[in-house]
């Protein structure tokens, strides 16, 4: 094991996948020898040269149509849009052809077509540079979208979107570029699943789901809660579609409460979403109404205080979660 | 394609481009094939070599095209479509663009290009069944090399680049047409995928069927200025031919596909047609244009003007023409019965094909819906 910084691990997934199978091959903005906006893709010109990294005009609903003629062609695309935001004007390519077209060519052209895109605010780039957009996509069917929080996810589902006949929006977060994490070292192949969540910390007492960024804030809430006495279990989700919502109801199943937790917004979101799926399925499990952490209900400001006063805290989900677990016994006596 | 990509060279420098001249069609010897009115000169004519036996052809799968579109028209008022789009009026710019193409190029239509799906081989009732909502998809698009067709307006054209480049990217000598109306050079879709083909110098080659309605609105309206032009402002030539014309279209659709093959990059035809019938089915042209506007076009008819082509060489004659008719009617016979015939798909199949490998959700609605509907079955 290694500890590399989450865009580290997302280069060694696209070399190694690049070097396991010609067809892979990249197309973006700035991509080549910029190395991309965000490093991700630095080194990759110098070593696969013009053809295979491609730097693209700056069109993103063509980048977005390219990589799906490419991949009818038989090829294995990998196209980086600069932000989530910017995905937005290649959303009807996402959405009506990519999402579309296994189901309307009868199952007879497979769509092995990688998304990236960062989503997420926290770095005051403003109100059309901070959007957590996940929901609008999650919300296709076939679509697959996944965020991984972690080095180790990031480079493990990397890998295997890029293996995946289907289409997968890899959502990545500005903020988590540079945390680092274990990875297996290089050479030592490993993939993570595309539709499994993952419990990153036991608890008895409520059930914390989340994903991307929200998973280190849960955790850090989590460790505060602990010293109070109330053990929240964790769960990243890693992939919003699919989702899995066996391991979140085998989880409420043992804690009987929930808080679900995101950095994007409240009304008609990923969290919204999960949280009607667990009343529709888990409701006579739930021992209290389901907690709901979330951004607030405006665009992402730009001054520093009135972006952070936007965006969900640590502390956000600590209330969230006091105000569903009973006090343990003996706290708060003397406090 | 879909052969591996060969990084052998592959830090070779891009051709320079935008150059002074690039955006100069002067030089442009497609250009120089067409007379004033965008049809084939004698000249260009003899130099293409297009054989009496190849211009039968196209004339006859004109006439089998045009028969198709009345019987789908047929179906749709008998109540046995929901839809039908005719293409009359099309005929010269779809069979001559694509039997243009070699069977080893690939096409990414537009909804109206039903013809150019007869050319390449696909059996009309098959895709008949689409129209009658019987499947998704009729034909495997890599056994035709053709696209399935496509509604948002524009999108096929990225696509279409994007296969373009894939091509190249493989060493590929694989040439692409892309079909779109003259409405589609509106989108940015368009727009865009002009531009990228001519950065990287794809093969690729654009034709717009202009029709010169965009359901009701008229061409001048929709674009200022001639389509075809508007390919000198990315860097790359384009031309306009009278697309009512099957001989012009097939003669320069054909070499620009060849010059697209050496590696000399994209090139736009505009084929100026006209669209004689409703937009659709459901569209009602009297609101907005007259008969009057109609009738100066019907003296271009495709099919017509291939008839005289074939008079003035000698090579048309009574015999060949009803024999053409009668494969017409037959084969409408054919595409009528294949249709009407065709199995209704279980319900519980709109659950399939959604991904290639689904999710344990998307089986799970499966199995309930089946489940729920096995009571009724019973019964
Ligand atoms: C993006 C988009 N906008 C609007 C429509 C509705 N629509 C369908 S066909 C059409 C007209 C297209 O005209 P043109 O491109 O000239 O092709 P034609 O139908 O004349 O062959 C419109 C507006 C659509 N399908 N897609
Ligand atoms: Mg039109």
């Amino acid at each position: 094991m290694r500890t590399i910084a989450y865009r580290d691990a997302l280069r060694e997934a696209i070399r190694e996948e690049m070097r396991r199978d010609e067809r892979v091959y990249i197309l973006g903005e700035d991509i080549a020898g910029y190395g991309g906006t965000y490093s991700v893709t630095k080194g990759l010109f110098e070593e696969f040269g013009a053809k295979r990294v491609k730097d693209t005009p700056l069109a993103e609903e063509v980048i977005a149509g390219a990589a799906i003629g490419s991949a009818i062609g038989g090829l294995r695309p990998i196209a980086e849009l600069m932000t989530a935001n910017f995905s937005l004007l290649a959303s009807d390519q996402i959405i009506n052809s990519l999402a579309k077209f296994h189901y309307m060519f009868g199952g007879q052209s497979k769509l092995p077509v990688v998304i990236r895109m960062p989503g997420g605010g926290g770095a005051q780039r403003g109100a059309q540079h901070s959007q957590m957009l996940e929901t609008m996509y999650a919300h296709i069917p076939g679509l697959k979208v996944v965020m991984p929080a972690t080095p180790y996810d990031a480079k493990g589902m990397l890998k295997s979107a890029i293996r995946d006949d289907d289409p997968v929006l890899f959502i990545e977060h500005e903020l988590l570029y540079s945390v680092k994490g274990e990875v297996p070292d290089e050479g030592e192949e490993y993939t993570v699943p595309l539709n499994r969540g993952i419990v990153r910390r036991e608890g008895t007492d409520v059930t914390i789901v989340t994903f991307s960024r929200m998973v280190h804030l849960s955790l850090q809430a989590a460790e505060e809660l602990a010293k109070e006495g109330i053990q929240a279990e964790v769960i990243d989700l890693r992939s919003v579609r699919p989702i899995d919502l066996d391991l979140v109801l085998d989880s409420l199943r043992k804690t009987n409460r929930v808080v679900v937790a995101e950095e994007g917004w409240k009304y008609y979101g990923t969290g919204q979403g999960l949280a009607a799926l667990i009343y529709e399925y888990g409701f006579d499990y739930l021992d209290a109404p389901i907690g709901h952490v979330a951004g607030k209900d405006v665009p992402m400001p730009y001054s520093k205080p009135l972006e952070q006063a936007a965006l969900p805290t640590r502390d956000d989900i600590i209330a969230a979660v006091k105000a569903i677990v009973p006090a343990p016994a003996g706290a708060g006596a003397g406090a | 394609m879909a052969k591996a990509l060969d990084t052998k060279d592959a830090r070779e420098a891009k051709p320079p481009r935008g150059s002074a001249d690039s955006s100069n069609n002067s030089g442009d010897s497609i250009a120089a094939m067409l007379d004033a009115n965008g049809v084939l000169t004698a000249e260009a004519e003899r130099a293409a070599n297009i054989s009496d036996e190849e211009l039968r052809t196209l004339y006859r799968l004109m006439v089998v095209s045009r028969r198709l579109d009345q019987e789908g028209l047929n179906l749709q008022r008998q109540g046995e479509l929901g839809l039908w789009g005719p293409y009359a009026g099309h005929e010269a710019a779809q069979v001559g663009a694509a039997m243009a193409m070699a069977p080893t190029d690939w096409i990414f239509p537009y909804y109206r290009d039903f013809a150019m799906a007869v050319c390449r081989g696909i059996d009309p009732g098959a895709i008949m069944t689409i129209f009658r909502g019987l499947t998704h998809g009729a034909w495997n698009p890599n056994e035709y090399r053709f696209a399935p067709f496509i509604i948002p307006v524009g999108t096929q054209v990225p696509h279409a680049v994007g296969f373009a480049l894939g091509c190249k990217l493989d060493h590929d000598d694989t040439a692409v047409l892309v079909g779109f109306g003259e409405g589609a050079t509106s989108t940015g879709d368009w727009h865009e995928a002009m531009n990228f083909a001519a950065v990287f110098n794809v093969p690729l080659v654009f034709l717009c069927e202009n029709n010169q309605w965009a359901i009701s609105v008229p061409m001048r309206q929709q674009v200022s200025g001639r389509i075809a032009d508007r390919a000198a402002g990315y860097g790359f030539p384009g031309v306009r031919v009278d697309g009512t014309d099957v001989l012009t279209v097939y003669a320069v659709v054909r070499a620009a596909a060849d010059r697209a093959r050496r590696g000399e990059g994209p090139y736009l035809v505009e084929a100026l047609t006209y669209r004689t019938q409703a937009h659709t089915t459901s569209d009602d042209p009297t609101r907005y244009r007259t008969e009057a506007d109609v009738e100066p076009w019907k003296s271009k008819d495709p099919i017509r003007r291939c008839a005289e082509r074939l008079q003035a060489r000698n090579a048309f004659d009574d015999a060949f023409a009803q024999a053409v008719s009668e494969e017409a009617e037959q084969r409408a016979l054919a595409m009528r019965q294949h249709l009407l015939s065709a199995q209704t798909p279980h319900p519980a199949s709109a659950f399939d094909l959604v991904f290639a490998n689904p999710p344990e959700s998307l089986l799970r609605e499966k199995a309930e819906f089946i489940e729920a509907l096995e009571p009724e079955r019973g019964e």
